[in-house]
């Protein structure tokens, strides 16, 4: 909300594009000196703020029959603790987990069965450890296997076709001469951002204020109007600074609908911050997925047949198919073809997005199947990719806005000297050390949703620019001053921006990669139409200077039919420790063809950043689903295990030079996801060429990686 | 919240008193485990007493050449130090495979002997656990054990021991200082922690109200090669799949005069390699030597269902750990 940059100055003379520039982050200053205010952090606490912490549930699945909360009431400070029994009731939901409290069932361990509130959080958290649930427990199904009797296919798996064939690929992989058969596991994954999900709600008569950290103000207030039954104008919802997200604030969480039921029950502000310990269960994460690819080529490597068929758990409570399939629809041109999602309905915690929801690992499992194929062909791999590269996107036909996968793979070649490579697989030896490298692709989708600005220029000289976009540590922000700098044609420290809330013209969620191109275009819009209104303004500005609106409804939807993606290449080297199992990375070089680079700056941190989750889901990450006792059995970051400093060595990233007129004002495509998706294949693939055994299941923990060796 | 006092007395006899004074008492020292168990409710102590800033913050040569370390010496601190770095490299070594250079800068020597396992199941209240709730069961038995014990684990409790210091300070020989209501004694820090039993809610032999004042490690070994060999599933910040440490006295045509041997990541303590050393000693150090040696020892593991990688991942580590440490000469040497 608070404007972060402002200057007097505004000459336009002679001025360099603030586009592309290594701009630092405009907000940087404040983030380090710990001025920049999170979700709970607001200068402006309420003396009488409440303090909430949840009760989850302890058994896998069943029904609260009891919630004594006489204890809890009985200590020092409690102001109330909410049950099925006694919370507000509130309307209806497009997402069910957002309907908490609202009745007595348990879906899955760790589901919010109550909620403690307390004049500070130390009170709040003893008073939650002294409620008594009492269930009637029945028997839990929380791991997914690929035999599970009740999988099915779905109609879409987060909004693709569930099921989509061209040809018919079973019978071009039975005639095809060199055939790649295979399968491959990936764990349950978890976003785990360091800010964890936390609200602060204050009710002011009938208006509700929200901090939240989420991805988008405005999808939060959409639900809490729902839920609570006002009007969207009588909610006000922040989302001022974020810290992180990767998928798991983009859609409204329970917290916030806790927050703001606390508050309106107690009549105080409450803040609600998750613990750690409760997010594994309540902020979604990425499915696990069992991958089964059948790959047919001739023996030139021209691809004659591709299967894909992906299955994922989801919840009993809620449907959310991760699109685990997808990638051989955008890839490779293949004759015939079959992509199926199947599902399997568990007492499971709700699957979500996690960065590059779908690409992701079905990326990582496609192009761990093609360089399985590159060997069984004796064909260099960036080769076979190069052979198999379409003129259309396979699945639909159309033409691609721009496809530059070629130019990546060849670049990053270059860089990463991979034309000195030794194809041999298990022959590198440096000691008890063996060492290989491996390459993928990547792709991502372009996505742009409607948003509104606004563009105000200031008696003063300077210029204020609006939208409800969400900076969650991307660069945004600045990023969006940088083009309303250049389409009003002044430098950027004459513009001053704000983001992050309700009050501002509205704009979609941060996620999907599409932040910045759909607010970028809202901007450019507003501050174009400003540049038009100014050159017809003559005299001094009003006190309240001239302003100028946007909506890009018509101009995002209006799109032409082109199959538009990012494409890259990721290269990695892995030393492979023979005694112990242990993999690490020795180098990783990404290069990426994603439209339009803006920001230099920031887009090398959010393709590195990408690649250190890849290198994290590749090597150390996973979560373990407690077939036991339900739930996961990670649940802090000393056992989650993202990756530290010490695993990520040498890494680059770079880009190639993209002009693509068929996007949107900027030339620009997203770029916040692509990193995560070549990385694990080209790092499984490495390890391979180390030691000359093929692994399937992630993450390449040392116990894996020693049996294979024996 | 539940209230807690906390004092913060002047000498060793002061904070002993101060313990014994009020029932459910703990000791506070870097409170890296401490202060997390209490946010999670497993720990409720009625008292802390402060011992982070006792004059025990010394690191002494000892006249025959070991080294005695303070009880609040801080992790980073030992590991650094000259006469540890140069005389002890696997004490060193161990210290710095620990945690993270955040926790090691506020973790104490004594206190990193103390902390207690990182099973989930005992850092979750709502489970069963031993450890504990002694009686309420042991849920890791059924549920995640990847990172439990294969070794002397006992129907009761699976969990193992945390430290990496401690596995280093059990093949050194090194003995724990320890001042109590009783007065002061002495324990070999391989006898120190307990194996589970009947009483896993025990991990250590220290009684009610004693405070470690110091651990020592004997000049015997001083200066001979030893090493410390940590495997983990990312580089750094992680706890032990499976670590041993190995200290070496060979004559010159590479034959064992002494051995120390432990591993980590396996027990429920420091798991001291009586069974291999025995087997090695007087013997040329050859790869097979140590291979059977190891093998006898291992022999011992009982691995749960999703465990079984660890023995195999502690004999690589034990065979290749002990191997390099052989004479350079020694035709035997990988």
């Amino acid at each position: 909300m608070r404007p972060t940059a402002t200057s007097t100055a505004a000459g336009a003379v002679g001025r360099k594009p603030a586009l592309g520039a290594a701009t630092e982050r405009l907000e940087g200053r404040d983030k380090v000196t710990g001025t920049a205010r999170y979700a709970t952090e607001q200068p402006h606490t309420a003396p009488d703020c409440a303090y909430a912490w949840p009760v989850p549930a302890t058994v896998a699945a069943g029904r609260v029959t009891a919630v004594d909360a006489s204890a809890a009431l009985a200590l020092p400070g409690t102001l109330a603790v909410l049950t099925p029994d006694n919370a507000p009731r509130v309307g209806e939901s497009d997402d069910p987990i957002l309907r908490v409290l609202q009745d007595h069932e348990v879906p899955h361990r760790g589901w919010f069965v109550a909620l403690a509130v307390a004049d500070t959080l130390e009170n709040a958290r003893a008073a939650a450890a002294a409620v008594t649930v009492s269930y009637e427990v029945r028997p839990h199904d929380a791991v997914l296997r690929e035999d599970h009797p009740d999988a099915y296919v779905p109609e879409t798996a987060n909004g693709h076709p569930g099921r989509r064939e061209r040809g018919d690929a079973r019978e071009a992989f039975a005639a095809a001469p060199v055939r790649v058969e295979t399968s491959y596991t990936i764990p349950p994954l978890h976003n785990h951002p360091m800010e964890p999900h936390a609200s602060y709600a204050r009710w002011d008569g009938d208006h509700l204020t929200v901090y939240d950290s989420s991805q988008g103000a405005h999808p939060v207030r959409t639900a809490l109007a729902g839920l609570f039954g006002l009007e969207p104008g009588r909610i006000t919802v922040v989302s001022e600074h974020v810290g992180g997200g990767f998928g798991s604030k983009g859609t409204p969480r329970p917290h916030v609908v806790l927050a703001a039921m606390a508050a309106r029950h107690t009549g105080r502000p409450v803040k609600l911050a998750l613990p750690r310990g409760q997010m594994a269960h309540v902020v979604g994460y990425r499915s696990p997925t069992l991958h089964r690819l059948r790959l047919g080529a001739e023996r030139d490597g021209t691809l004659t047949s591709v299967e894909h068929e992906m299955t994922a758990q989801t919840s009993r409570i809620k449907e959310f198919v991760e699109h685990g399939a997808v990638a051989a629809r955008v890839m490779y041109a293949v004759p015939h073809s079959l992509t199926t999602h199947r599902a399997v309905r568990l007492d499971v915690p709700s699957p979500s997005w996690m960065r590059a929801p779908g690409e992701a690992p079905s990326m990582y499992a496609l192009e761990s199947a093609m360089d399985e194929l590159a060997t069984e062909l004796g064909m260099d791999p960036i080769e076979l990719r190069l052979r198999n590269e379409p003129a259309t996107e396979p699945d639909s036909g159309l033409p691609f806005s721009s496809r530059h996968l070629a130019e990546c793979l060849r670049e990053g070649a270059r860089r990463f000297g991979w034309h000195q490579r030794d194809p041999r697989p298990g022959v590198r030896r440096e000691g008890d050390v063996l060492t290989g490298t491996g390459v993928a692709a990547a792709t991502y989708p372009v996505m742009c949703d409607p948003a509104s600005a606004s563009a105000t220029a200031r008696p003063d000289g300077t210029f204020l620019v609006r939208i409800d976009a969400t900076d969650i540590g991307t660069g945004a922000r600045t990023v969006l001053a940088q083009i309303a700098a250049d389409a009003l044609g002044v430098p950027l420290d004459s513009v001053a921006i704000e983001i992050g809330s309700t009050r501002l013209p509205y704009g979609p969620l941060a996620g999907g990669s599409a932040g910045t191109a759909s607010w970028g275009w809202a901007v450019h819009e507003a501050c174009t139409a400003l540049t038009r209104r100014l050159a017809d303004h003559h005299g001094p500005l009003p006190g309240e200077g001239l302003t100028a609106e946007s909506d890009t409804t018509e101009a995002a939807e209006a799109t032409p039919p082109f199959a538009r993606h990012a494409f890259g290449a990721s290269f990695a080297e892995v030393r492979v420790d023979t005694v112990s199992g242990e993999v690490r990375v020795r180098r990783m070089l990404g290069v990426y063809a994603a439209g339009r680079i803006l920001n230099a700056r920031t887009a090398r941190s959010q393709f590195i950043g990408g690649m250190t989750m890849g290198l994290g889901m590749a090597l150390t990450e996973h979560s373990t689903s407690d077939a036991a006792h339900g739930g996961f059995a990670e649940r802090d970051l000393a056992s989650y295990h993202v990756p530290v400093n010490a695993d990520v060595p040498e890494i680059d990233a770079h880009w190639v030079d993209e002009v693509d007129t068929h996007l949107n004002p900027m030339g620009s495509k997203g770029i916040g996801e692509i990193g995560i998706v070549g990385t694990p294949a080209a790092i499984g693939n490495a390890v391979h060429h180390a030691i000359g055994v093929r692994l399937r299941e992630l993450p390449l923990t040392p116990d894996k990686v020693l049996a294979a060796l024996r | 919240m539940k209230p807690f006092g906390y004092q913060r007395p002047a000498t060793v006899e002061a904070a002993v008193e101060a313990f014994a004074a009020t029932p459910g008492a703990r000791y506070l020292a870097g409170g890296t485990n401490l202060m997390d168990l209490m946010k999670h409710g497993v720990e409720t102590p009625a008292v802390l007493v402060d011992v982070s800033r006792l004059p025990l913050d010394a690191v002494e040569e000892l006249p025959d050449g070991g080294v005695r370390a303070g009880a609040t010496v801080r992790n980073s601190d030992l590991a650094a130090h000259p006469l540890v770095h140069d005389r002890f490299p696997v004490l060193s070594q161990a210290l710095l495979a620990g945690a993270s250079g955040q926790l090691r800068n506020m973790a104490t020597t004594g206190g990193n002997l103390l902390q207690r396992t990182r099973c989930g199941y005992f850092q979750d209240t709502s489970a069963a656990c031993n450890k504990r709730e002694p009686g309420s069961g042991c849920a890791a038995r059924d549920g995640v054990h990847r990172d439990h014990a294969v070794l002397g684990h006992s129907e009761r409790c699976v969990a193992t021991h945390p430290s990496d210091m401690a596995v280093a300070l059990a093949a050194l020989d090194a003995v724990v200082e320890l001042y109590g209501p009783e007065g002061a004694r002495t324990v070999p820090v391989a006898e120190f922690h307990r194996l589970p039993g009947e009483h896993p809610e025990r991990d250590t032999v220290i009684r009610p109200g004693e405070l470690i004042t110091a651990v020592t490690v004997p000049g015997t070994a001083a200066g001979r090669p030893s090493a410390y060999r940590k495997a983990r599933d990312r580089a750094s910040y992680a706890f032990a799949l499976a670590s041993v440490a190995a200290v070496l006295d060979t004559d010159e045509d590479g034959t064992v005069r002494a051995v120390g041997l432990a591993f980590g990541g396996l027990a429920h303590r420091p798991w001291r390699a009586r069974l291999a050393e025995t087997a090695l000693l007087g013997q040329r150090l050859t790869e097979e030597a140590v291979a059977r040696a190891v093998d006898a020892e291992l022999a011992l593991a009982e691995p749960l269902r999703d465990n079984g990688f660890k023995v195999p991942l502690a004999r690589n580590l034990a065979v290749h750990t002990l191997s390099g440490l052989a004479p350079a000469r020694s035709p035997q040497r990988l």
